[in-house]
């Protein structure tokens, strides 16, 4: 049975003032196995965001539903971690505590909180900074920081929207393999969204290439690499076919935008 | 030389700051004890000195200050009772504030001095009335201010708190409090600010104490030394008073600091 199953989910937003309105997303059928690392590619505008959104229930589907183990999902909740492009991290509290937020939130005794932050402090490599303030930390310690945060809960599914693209190169190439070093050694299902690539393939075991605005699934590409993977792996040759038949893909969709845009 | 937005050092900052009010003092002792005015319209800086030495000692000004100083703050602790609480309602609840803010809106023009006869009427002229003009005239702006921060919380931070499992309560207890408390604080000092001036008009009219009644009684023996030893007096309390605040939410907020 699938973890998570979208049917025919799709988003149409209203029109601006009286408009004709906008269709985000064209119907989404998707089946995501049990501990399946997913990532989805797509330009941007493609509604692969809003695909997300709808998972983490934190937007409604025009028409279909989602449902996880089985049940439909009509609100956010702590089965459902999400990690957001921006910097989310609660400017008031310390790393420990923004870990600790949905432990707290959930009423967990204070004892088993702090096992539980001191185990993702360790796993995200925060030592040392459990007492900072967010402010006090880098782009991708942040990053870091909100990943644990997510995990914290324990999640039966975590949602990941760009999570990395507001970072530099270096600092993107090494949360990918903190990312996926965690995955391999705690499998969990990921949905991973992102416009790069490399990224894509690199973290993926599935990549689903959505088409321009409005979105559907254009491509389903398994990627059968070996685990654990090691940031050389992107310059393999089997590496490269991917990255040559997704970038292809990908051109044809975001040169499809560029004209819509223009027209 | 003068570059626009180019940081100044501190050191020159401070005498810069410094040798403005040492060129208005010259400037005040030039025009009064040069004889350029008339010393009935306005005293110079050393009598206004004496007199204000005079007030303290032999008048005993500083229970008029010390009663100033609970109008206005009790005035304002008041309103920021009634106001933080009903702004938050109001910024956290889009129902609330379709219901409130309409009439807030409005009663913020109220100007709080057009009250003063009509609280004298209600509420005689004794403390009561001065903490309600204050009152009057704070907690509007209190609300508005607070339910414009609190509607405007960053909602990206709200969305990963539901992704947490935060109840709608918890958002509004964990998130959205926390979140503004900061900016809370900083208009809760601004309009500290403004009750300042407040209570001196509610002073001037139906008093028989406090700084803004030593001024008025002042005016009328054209002791224009001690009105403006008074009103140096406002504005060094006021001065303090901010100091102080900022110090609180510095140390109440260290996590919002830059």
């Amino acid at each position: 049975m699938s973890k998570l199953l979208i049917e025919g989910v799709s988003r149409t937003f209203a029109g601006v003032g009286g408009g004709q309105p906008v269709r985000a997303l064209q119907p989404v059928d998707l089946a995501v196995a049990a501990n399946d690392f997913i990532t989805i590619l797509g330009p941007s505008g493609c509604g692969k965001s809003t695909l997300l959104r709808i998972v983490a229930g934190l937007e409604a589907p025009s028409t279909g539903r989602v449902l996880l183990d089985g049940k439909a999902v009509t609100r956010p909740g702590p089965d459902r971690g999400m990690v957001f492009q921006s910097y989310t991290l609660f400017p008031w509290l310390t790393v420990a505590e923004n870990i600790g937020f949905g432990l707290r939130e959930q009423g967990r005794p204070e004892r088993e909180r702090n096992e539980i932050i001191a185990s993702y402090v360790d796993l995200v490599g925060l030592k040392g900074f459990e007492n900072h303030w967010p402010k006090q930390l880098s782009g991708g310690m942040q990053q870091r920081t909100a990943i644990a945060r997510a995990l914290a809960n324990d999640p039966e599914i975590l949602l990941l929207d760009e999570p990395f693209g507001a970072l530099d190169n270096q600092t993107r190439g090494l949360m990918q393999e903190l990312l996926l070093g965690i995955w391999e050694r705690r499998k969990k299902t990921v949905l991973f969204v992102t416009h790069d690539i490399e990224e894509a393939i690199f973290m993926a075991s599935r990549v689903i290439v959505m088409s321009a605005r409005p979105g559907r699934i254009k491509s389903d590409v398994p990627v059968d690499l070996p685990h654990p993977r090691h940031y050389t792996l992107k310059t393999s040759p089997e590496f490269s076919a991917l990255k040559a038949q997704l970038t292809e893909d990908i051109r044809i969709e975001a040169m499809r935008t560029a004209q819509a845009l223009s027209a | 030389m003068l570059r626009p937005l180019h940081p100044v050092p501190p050191g020159t900052r401070t005498v810069l700051g410094i040798a403005f009010f040492l060129l208005f003092v010259a400037f005040w002792a030039w025009i009064t004890l040069g004889g350029h005015v008339n010393r009935i319209f306005l005293a110079d800086p050393l009598s206004m000195l004496k007199d204000g030495w005079r007030l303290l000692v032999e008048d005993r000004f500083w229970l008029d200050i010390l009663i100033t100083i609970w109008r206005v703050f009790g005035g304002f602790v008041l309103a920021s009772i009634v106001a933080v609480p009903i702004g938050i309602a109001m910024g956290a609840w889009k129902p609330v504030e379709a219901f409130l803010e309409p009439f807030v809106s409005f009663a913020r023009y109220l100007p709080a001095s057009a009250f003063i006869p009509l609280l004298i009427l209600w509420a005689g002229i004794g403390e009561f009335e001065k903490l309600l003009v204050i009152f009057v005239g704070s907690v509007f702006q209190i609300t508005l201010i607070v339910a414009v921060k609190v509607g405007s919380t960053r909602r990206d931070l709200v969305e990963a708190a539901y992704t947490l499992g935060a109840t709608d309560n918890g958002i509004v207890k964990r998130v959205i409090m926390p979140a503004n408390a900061p900016e809370i604080a900083e208009t809760l000092r601004l309009v500290l600010g403004w009750a300042w001036t407040y209570v001196i008009v509610a002073e001037l009219i139906g008093s028989s104490s406090g700084i803004g009644y030593m001024i008025i009684n002042s005016q009328s023996r054209l002791a224009t030394g001690q009105i403006i030893f008074g009103i140096i007096v406002i504005g060094l309390i006021g001065l303090l008073s901010d100091f102080a605040f900022k110090a609180l939410n510095r140390w109440l907020f260290p996590w919002s600091l830059a």
